[in-house]
């Protein structure tokens, strides 16, 4: 298993040195020269000059490049142009707002994803099943953002019962030590700021994660149905097993494997940034600060997120890899 | 030693198909299943009333998009509702809205179908390049394949949507833009399932059967491995338009969209509702749910297709 695990961090290796060369050369393709798009419209002569000395933008792409491997490579990846704010900073600063909300919504999605995607499949063609799977069916077609506005409609301004924006309130005088608003709140026992914080994650978690759980029920239901047709389900119970056991250890463990593919697809996705849903709920993450970056061209903040993303994303596929040696034995010979 | 031939037999009417079982080609026996299927039919229908309304859209309404003619009429604390002249009352800006909503229709049309046919064209490219050195096989194959799918695994290791605004960004703000990004960003999808397809295709017996018959390696890979392996692709093609047509509203929605205001698009007119939408919800709702209601149309559609076109549901 190690050696798999190395084998395959090895493997990231390549992937990263490409991305890398992308991202240099994406920040050159830039319309105009870079450094002007790095100041702007208002770039003057001498803030041109000043930036092409600090950023080396006339000395030769190769010798450019091998510069700003350099600096990745000893952690630094520069500092945001409109804050001055170095890239690494700002990702710890922010990455916890996005797992909170992140890991909130896949939660969400599994919990409930998981037991109707079963249910479904072991009662095809009922009416709560034709319900559930119509259900998951608008689930996966209903964009993001206007399921947020929708949510924020009905919660915030019609019923007004949860908020619609930010962390936390911004009168709560709240301690942080993790970023984990939620975690902080209960470490501190600030009950009040912990019971805050949770009640602002609904509606951008509930927003967040019905698309993932409309998928998670849907494979579930998918695979539970493949299952249930093989042989050994139907040898498991005719032995005389307890349906409870055939369910658990014959049903659910060989339809995990694409559930678990699917919700580690999900989670990658999740934790690279809900640019959209963060952006609506004015939602203090990486992915509403990746939306401003663009907004203002913030070049090396961009340049660094996507990088670490790449990097998240990579290391959650390893980890469903390696879940997969844990769920199948098949894998784990291999 | 060598083996003696057996005396040749007659077996022309074994080739003779049988009149109980007809040979029925994949494609006709998919369109038979297809029209069959009330999932596929329901597809069809919200697609082709969807494209019907995106073609004659000045036909269904006498008014232009984006003129804002009655702006006059919009106050911040309302605005005009359903009337005579207006059957779905006006937006926001004071122009029509089921103008804009019959007008949006062609923008989303036009910018999904553009966007994944650039995905399509350049994925399979991609993907019949690297499936097709994979199969023909040789040291050369194997390491034009590598490169591909190395090129293909860095484009997936940014998620799609990130990476179709990175690219927006890059090429700045035109109506081509939005179309471009998107489409790349659905390049890996498609080159990655072609190949995968054609590889899994390489292992079928009719491949070992051409190339007992002395086929060349080339000929059999580009003649009878690629037409196919393109069944999960064109089913994938068509559940990417559901895709391309969100991603196409949510690049509007931050901001990266079609930059002309004349121009009707679900995604920006989604946003504009947002600060009246206390006052004028149906602005927010109606453009939300047809971008939703598109989608599921092109789903409900490519599900039915995968389907119609696995051959293990062949009845």
């Amino acid at each position: 298993m190690l050696r798999f695990v190395l084998r395959r961090l090895a493997l990231m290796v390549p992937v990263l040195v490409g991305l890398s060369i992308l991202l240099f050369a994406w920040v050159r393709a830039l319309p105009g020269d870079p450094a002007r798009a790095l100041l702007g419209q208002r770039a003057t002569p001498e803030g041109i000059a000043r930036v092409n000395e600090l950023y080396g933008f006339e000395e030769p792409l190769l010798q450019q490049y091998l510069t700003y491997v350099k600096a990745l490579l000893t952690g630094d990846f520069g500092r945001s142009i409109k804050t001055g704010q170095p890239v690494v900073e700002s990702f710890i600063e922010k990455f916890p707002g996005t797992v909170e909300l992140g890991l909130t919504a896949l939660l969400l999605a599994v919990v409930v994803g998981v037991p109707l995607g079963y249910y479904a499949a072991r009662h095809q063609g009922r009416t709560l099943d034709t319900f559930i799977v119509s259900g998951s069916l608008v689930g996966v077609v209903t964009p993001v953002f206007f399921l947020a506005i929708l949510l924020k409609l009905v919660f915030a301004d019609w019923l007004d019962v949860l908020p619609t924006s930010l962390r936390q309130d911004a009168r709560m005088d709240a301690t942080h030590i993790t970023n984990f608003y939620v975690l902080d709140g209960i470490m501190t026992q600030e009950w009040d700021a912990a019971w805050n914080a949770a009640v602002h994650l609904v509606l951008p978690a509930v927003a967040l994660g019905t698309i993932p759980l409309a998928i998670i029920v849907r494979i579930t239901r998918a695979a539970v149905a493949d299952v249930l047709n093989e042989d050994y389900v139907r040898t498991a119970a005719s032995k005389g097993l307890a349906s409870q056991v055939v369910s658990r250890r014959h049903v659910l463990r060989n339809a995990l494997l694409p559930v678990v593919t699917t919700i580690g697809l999900q989670a990658g996705l999740l934790f690279s940034g809900a640019v959209l849903t963060e952006t609506v709920f004015a939602w203090n993450g990486i992915g509403k600060y990746l939306f401003e970056a663009i907004g203002q061209r913030d070049y090396p903040v961009l340049q660094g997120y996507i990088l670490f993303i790449a990097v998240i994303y990579a290391l959650i596929n390893l980890a469903v890899d390696v879940a997969y040696g844990v769920i199948d034995p098949r894998v784990r010979v291999q | 030693m060598t083996i003696p031939l057996p005396p040749a037999e007659p077996t022309g009417d074994l080739l003779v198909p049988l009149d109980d079982e007809p040979g029925v080609g994949l494609w006709r026996a998919a369109w038979r299943r297809l029209r069959r299927n009330p999932t596929a039919i329901v597809g069809a229908a919200i697609v082709g009333l969807f494209v019907l309304v995106a073609i004659a859209a000045p036909l269904l309404t006498p008014y232009q998009p984006g003129t804002a003619q009655w702006s006059g009429q919009v106050t911040p604390s309302s605005v005009p509702g359903p009337s005579d002249a207006h059957w779905l009352g006006l937006d926001r800006f004071g122009s029509d809205l089921a103008t804009q909503m019959l007008y949006g229709a062609r923008q989303s049309l036009l910018y999904g179908i553009v966007a994944t046919a650039i995905g399509l064209v350049l994925g399979t490219a991609l993907g019949v390049l690297a499936g097709g050195a994979a199969s023909v096989g040789g040291r050369v194959g194997g390491w034009i394949d590598n490169l591909v799918m190395r090129l293909v695994d860095i484009m997936l290791s940014v998620p799609s949507l990130l990476l179709a605004v990175s690219i927006a960004a890059v090429l700045g703000q035109n109506p081509y833009a939005v179309m471009i990004a998107i489409g790349v960003a659905q390049v890996p999808i498609f080159a990655r399932l072609l190949r995968g397809s054609m590889l899994a295709q390489g292992r079928s017996d009719y491949v070992l059967a051409a190339s007992a018959l002395g086929l060349r390696r080339r000929r059999i890979v580009m003649g009878h491995v690629l037409p196919n392996s393109l069944g999960p692709t064109i089913v994938q093609a068509t559940l990417n338009l559901a895709t391309a047509i969100i991603e196409v509203a949510a690049l509007s929605f931050l901001g990266l969209g079609q930059p002309d205001p004349a121009v009707a698009e679900w995604g920006r007119m989604l946003v504009a509702a947002q600060d009246r939408f206390q006052v004028a919800p149906l602005l927010a709702i109606l453009p939300g749910a047809a971008i939703a209601i598109t989608a599921l149309g092109f789903t409900l559609f490519g599900e039915a297709l995968r389907e119609a076109l696995d051959p293990r549901s062949r009845r």
